[in-house]
């Protein structure tokens, strides 16, 4: 199906970027965003994590695919501060990330959602919304005494948050609490309120996992428009369809390591994936379908 | 039996000192726990931070009293950094343990004989407040004539401790109400639900975690020193840990994460209570026999009024879980 879709100028650029890239695991990107070395994270015994070097070229779309297990998750938590590795060094946007702490990665402009969803269920969905918003001078507590401080800008970042809850369809679910939404409504909350944070590297996990199929088509879109809005979107899915649908770029984990990178044409034909992927005659039927 | 006694009593039970000084500390209970998911089993050390910073401008100092408000609020702002400090960055679980054991640590050093020169033991401080009630003659209010009618009669000392502790009551209240308004409270409030999606959206967790504990804490500290000067006196035994268990009590029983709770929580507790108390003095003084059986004696006055006080509290966790004022709705969401 990608091959008859009219792409935007955008989506043009970061696939003719790729396109000459090898594809092999750790290849080189003209202008990575994402770079990391010699990643490594261990669990007891369990190697979870063991990357050599993978680099995720700015903005482009690159899909993070692996069999249940796979450590893409553990990835994810490494690269954004949430858990530190036993050894190696990373980089986003040429800084060195090895010691910054998981709270100011958001306002280097990295940001990331979680797999398990955490909309914060008491807070209304407004209120999840107003939360992402950095920099919020009302957040120190000598201002928060003194509305005048920042009731403008307060007002600022409502008219934000509204404009993002209109094009997520939760616009009618904005003074609800967020414990009142659905599965699929929460994911798509989550990735709203990350927005809110203003990143240009968006990490998304599973952003599509429990979502109907109907939505799932909208959400294709609301990712591609990241892209086409210039900003960088690394994401986990299952889904082959949607991968091979949305992603510039795919990069392959399999028991802690990268396996396989390419395009989504190369990967879905790759037998060395499907082996690893799903392993049995059941993934490859999956691989199929996908291509 | 004298009803109108028990009636006068009960409603100063509902306005008096005691339900001030809990809803002071409440408050600050609140904003830990209700607003921020923190869990102080050591309210009663900050409120010793309190009585002491004000005891020890005479035990210890020989300074004017008014020095012990910022000596006060000086210790309370150390002992919280020392709570937070190691525990912040951990499960939730751990700050309890820390900060019942801190508070337990605080009463032990104070009413040892060791360091009788400045905390004065067993005994504790007194004369220490005369500045205080100096102050309340000078507006008028003296301290030696009765106000009021029946059933409100106050000496001019109660009044003035009344007047200025249900002043500061107000004044808190509306600060932290405020403050809850504010985006401060609403990162606090995302904390209480979940810190990592807190962290992920750029905010400094463990600062906000640790502002709300201090602010708390500080908040106790008031609390006990409006306590210690309407008694005139710090006494070491007065900040045991059953007290930072009545008011989570009281707190709950108002409603957690609802300024409104935190105030009116205490006065129904106390309300409660003295209503109780009298009550069962009464009874107990024209005891009902059967046979040789004495159903009640006045001993069993106090902890049966305890057990009446638990009682009503499982009853309200299960026809009213939210508290008097907690939203029902908003309960609905817990656990999921
Ligand atoms: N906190 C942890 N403690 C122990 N082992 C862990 C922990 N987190 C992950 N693991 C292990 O690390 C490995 C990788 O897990 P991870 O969650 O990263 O996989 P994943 O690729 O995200 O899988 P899925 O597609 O199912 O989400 C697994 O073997 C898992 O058991
Ligand atoms: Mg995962």
């Amino acid at each position: 199906m990608g091959a008859e879709r009219s792409y935007s100028p955008l989506a043009q650029a970061a696939r003719s970027a790729l396109a000459g890239c090898d594809k092999v695991p750790g290849s080189r990107k003209p202008d990575p965003m994402l770079v990391a070395d010699g990643v490594r994270r261990e669990f007891g015994g369990i190697v979870a994590v063991d990357v050599e070097h993978i680099e995720v070229q700015r903005g482009s779309i690159t899909a993070l695919i692996g069999p249940n297990g796979a450590g893409k998750t553990t990835l994810f938590n490494l690269l954004s501060g949430f858990d530190t590795p036993s050894t190696g060094t990373w980089s986003f946007d040429g800084r060195n990330m090895a010691k910054v702490a998981s709270h100011k990665t958001a306002a280097l402009g990295m940001v990331r959602t979680f797999q398990l969803t955490k909309s914060l269920t008491k807070l209304t969905v407004i209120e999840n919304m107003r939360l992402g918003a950095t920099g919020q001078r009302g957040e120190k507590w000598w201002n928060g005494l003194f509305s005048a401080t920042w009731k403008k800008q307060e007002a600022e970042i409502t008219a934000r948050a509204e404009t993002l809850l209109e094009r997520f369809k939760l616009s009618h679910m904005r003074d609800e609490f967020a414990g009142a939404l659905s599965g699929g409504q929460r994911k798509l909350l989550e990735m709203a309120r990350a927005l809110m944070t203003d990143p240009t590297l968006v990490m998304l996990d599973e952003p599509m996992a429990g979502v109907n199929p109907a939505l799932k088509q909208s959400l294709n879109d609301h990712i591609r428009g990241l892209r086409d809005e210039g900003m960088t979107v690394l994401f986990v899915e299952h889904d082959m369809d949607m991968v091979h649908d949305v992603s510039d770029w795919v990069i392959v984990m399999a028991e802690g390591r990268v396996i396989a990178e390419g395009t989504p044409d190369d990967i879905s034909k790759n037998p060395a994936v499907i082996d690893a992927y799903l392993g049995a005659h059941q993934g490859r039927s999956l691989m199929e379908e996908g291509a | 039996m004298d009803w109108s006694l028990i009636f006068e009593n009960t409603l100063k039970g509902f306005i008096g000192i005691n339900a001030v000084y809990f809803a002071i500390a409440a408050l600050g209970l609140n904003v830990q726990f209700g607003y921020t998911g923190l869990l102080n089993f050591g309210q009663a050390g900050f409120m010793a931070c309190g009585a002491y910073g004000l005891g020890m401008t005479a035990q210890y100092f020989e300074i004017s009293m008014w020095w012990g408000i910022p000596l006060g609020i000086v210790f309370s702002v150390g002992l919280g950094l020392l709570m937070g400090i190691p525990t912040l960055r951990l499960r939730a679980d751990y700050l309890a343990i820390v900060t019942i054991a801190a508070a337990e640590i605080i009463r032990l050093v104070v009413r040892s004989v060791r360091f009788k020169h400045y905390f004065g033991g067993s005994d504790g401080i007194n004369n220490f407040s005369q500045s205080f009630r100096d102050l309340g003659n000078k507006v008028g209010i003296d301290e030696a004539t009765r106000y009021g009618f029946s059933p409100f009669r106050f000496t001019g000392r109660e009044l003035w401790t009344l007047i200025i502790g249900w002043l500061l009551v107000a004044l808190l209240g509306f600060f932290v109400y405020k403050l809850m308004k504010s985006p401060w409270g609403r990162v606090l409030k995302a904390i209480r639900e979940d810190e990592d999606a807190v962290r992920s959206l750029g905010k400094n967790v463990y600062s906000y975690k640790m502002q709300s504990l201090i602010l708390g804490g500080i908040l106790g500290t008031i609390s006990g020193m409006i306590f210690a000067l309407d008694r005139a006196a710090v006494q070491p035994d007065n900040y045991s840990r059953d007290v930072t268990f009545y008011i989570l009590t009281a707190l709950v029983l108002g409603g957690v994460a609802r300024v409104s709770g935190s105030i009116v929580g205490p006065m129904i507790f106390w309300g409660i209570f003295t209503f109780l108390d009298n009550f069962m003095r009464e009874v107990a003084d024209d005891p009902i026999r059967i046979g040789n059986f004495q159903v009640m004696d006045s001993t069993d006055v106090g902890p049966l009024n305890f057990i009446l006080i638990g009682l009503t509290l499982i009853l309200l966790m299960v026809f009213r879980p939210q508290g008097v004022f907690g939203d029902r709705k908003e309960m609905a969401f817990d656990g999921r």
